[in-house]
């Protein structure tokens, strides 16, 4: 076991887990915020993503050892930024969820996306977020909005 | 009287047997390998880079490889601008510093895919030829102006190609296959074909 000093949504945390144990496991079962969803355990479908360093991370994968005095933002602490309102209000406004579980991995990626790329194109749309799977399907709501997200952030609006 | 005799007659023998092996050496330095060893150490090299740890990063393709089979890389991964992947899906976004040995994620500093100007495969991932690799790595206006020395220092001490010989355990805990060379007899080869003048098979 091994003690770490963690920021996440801004906040100073403290675990003390084995180093070997992936960052979704200590953000669910140490921190408590089950936000950030299991999927695969295998990076494959991207339901576990947050943000380490501003970088989209799959923490299913990650061991707490690898993430040193790096940042985390979670779903839970995504509303904070401009850029993370504006998505999640577009995922509202066009009623993009439908049983919900991978979209806070869903979103985690759009604001990346969205971060390096304000307006994207459709490819960029669709490498950006192929790595997240949606076994209900909402790609084409998906895609609209980050299309709406875009048009509010680059009015200014974000 | 007798011993100084003896200890004299031992250093001279010291003596002949270090200047035989000073010129030796020395012979050695001054006379560069030939074409021939250049390029028998050139299909050393060759064999190490077109083993899957390294030809999987060196595609062709839009997508990374991985395995000893080298499937494409899971996730729908691709290459990106820089070959680094895209926003929602960096390679850094699951590769860290250092190898994940308890969730079988390989990691190295800066992982990226190599430019496609050092492609060596075609785009359907078959290995190029060894003289087709030989080209393109020695090639300036492709190999980010590398010369002979420049190479061998790549090779030397690239983070990314000493990886290779560490590239940690897959997911299900074995360790992943090595290169054919030690990382010593690699860069040896290399500094051979090197001084032979980078030689190319035809």
């Amino acid at each position: 076991m091994a003690t770490y000093q963690l920021t996440v949504n801004g906040k100073r945390r403290e675990v003390t887990v084995d180093p070997s144990t992936p960052l979704l496991w200590v953000l669910r079962e140490d921190l408590k915020m089950t936000g950030t969803k299991f999927g695969c355990g295998i990076s494959a479908c991207g339901a576990c993503t947050v943000h380490v360093g501003g970088v989209a991370t799959r923490s299913c994968i990650v061991p707490i050892s690898h993430i040193g005095d790096r940042p985390i933002v979670t779903i839970e602490g995504i509303s904070q930024d401009a850029v993370g309102r504006a998505v999640q209000d577009a995922w509202v406004e066009k009623d993009v969820v439908q049983c919900g579980y991978c979209q806070s991995g869903q979103i985690m990626s759009a604001v990346a996306l969205l971060k390096d790329t304000p307006k994207p194109t459709d490819k960029n749309i669709e490498e950006s977020m192929g790595g997240n799977l949606c076994r209900c399907g909402t790609y084409p709501r998906i895609r609209e909005a980050i299309k709406t997200a875009s048009a509010q952030i680059t009015k200014g609006g974000a | 009287m007798r011993r100084i005799r003896v200890d004299l007659f031992l250093l001279a023998a010291f003596l002949v047997v270090l200047s035989c092996v000073l010129a030796a050496r020395f012979a050695e330095a001054s006379n560069p390998p030939t074409t021939a060893q250049g390029l028998a150490a050139w299909q050393q090299v060759y064999s190490v880079l077109t083993n899957p740890r390294c030809i999987n990063c060196h595609t062709a393709t839009d997508y990374p490889q991985q395995g000893d089979d080298r499937r494409r890389h899971v996730a729908n991964v691709v290459r990106g601008a820089e070959g680094k992947g895209v926003p929602g899906l960096n390679c850094a976004g699951c590769h860290q510093e250092t190898n994940a040995d308890s969730t079988g994620v390989p990691g190295g500093h800066n992982w990226h895919l190599a430019p496609l100007s050092m492609r060596w495969q075609d785009i359907n991932d078959r290995a190029l030829s060894s003289g087709d690799v030989c080209r393109a790595l020695t090639d300036r206006s492709k190999n980010n102006n590398l010369d002979g020395p420049g190479l061998l220092k790549h090779h030397e001490e690239e983070p990314l190609v000493k990886w290779a010989w560490n590239p940690g355990r897959r997911p299900d805990g074995t360790t992943r296959t090595l290169p054919p060379l030690t990382h010593e007899e690699f860069v040896a080869a290399t500094r051979r074909w090197v001084e032979a003048g980078t030689p190319c098979p035809k």
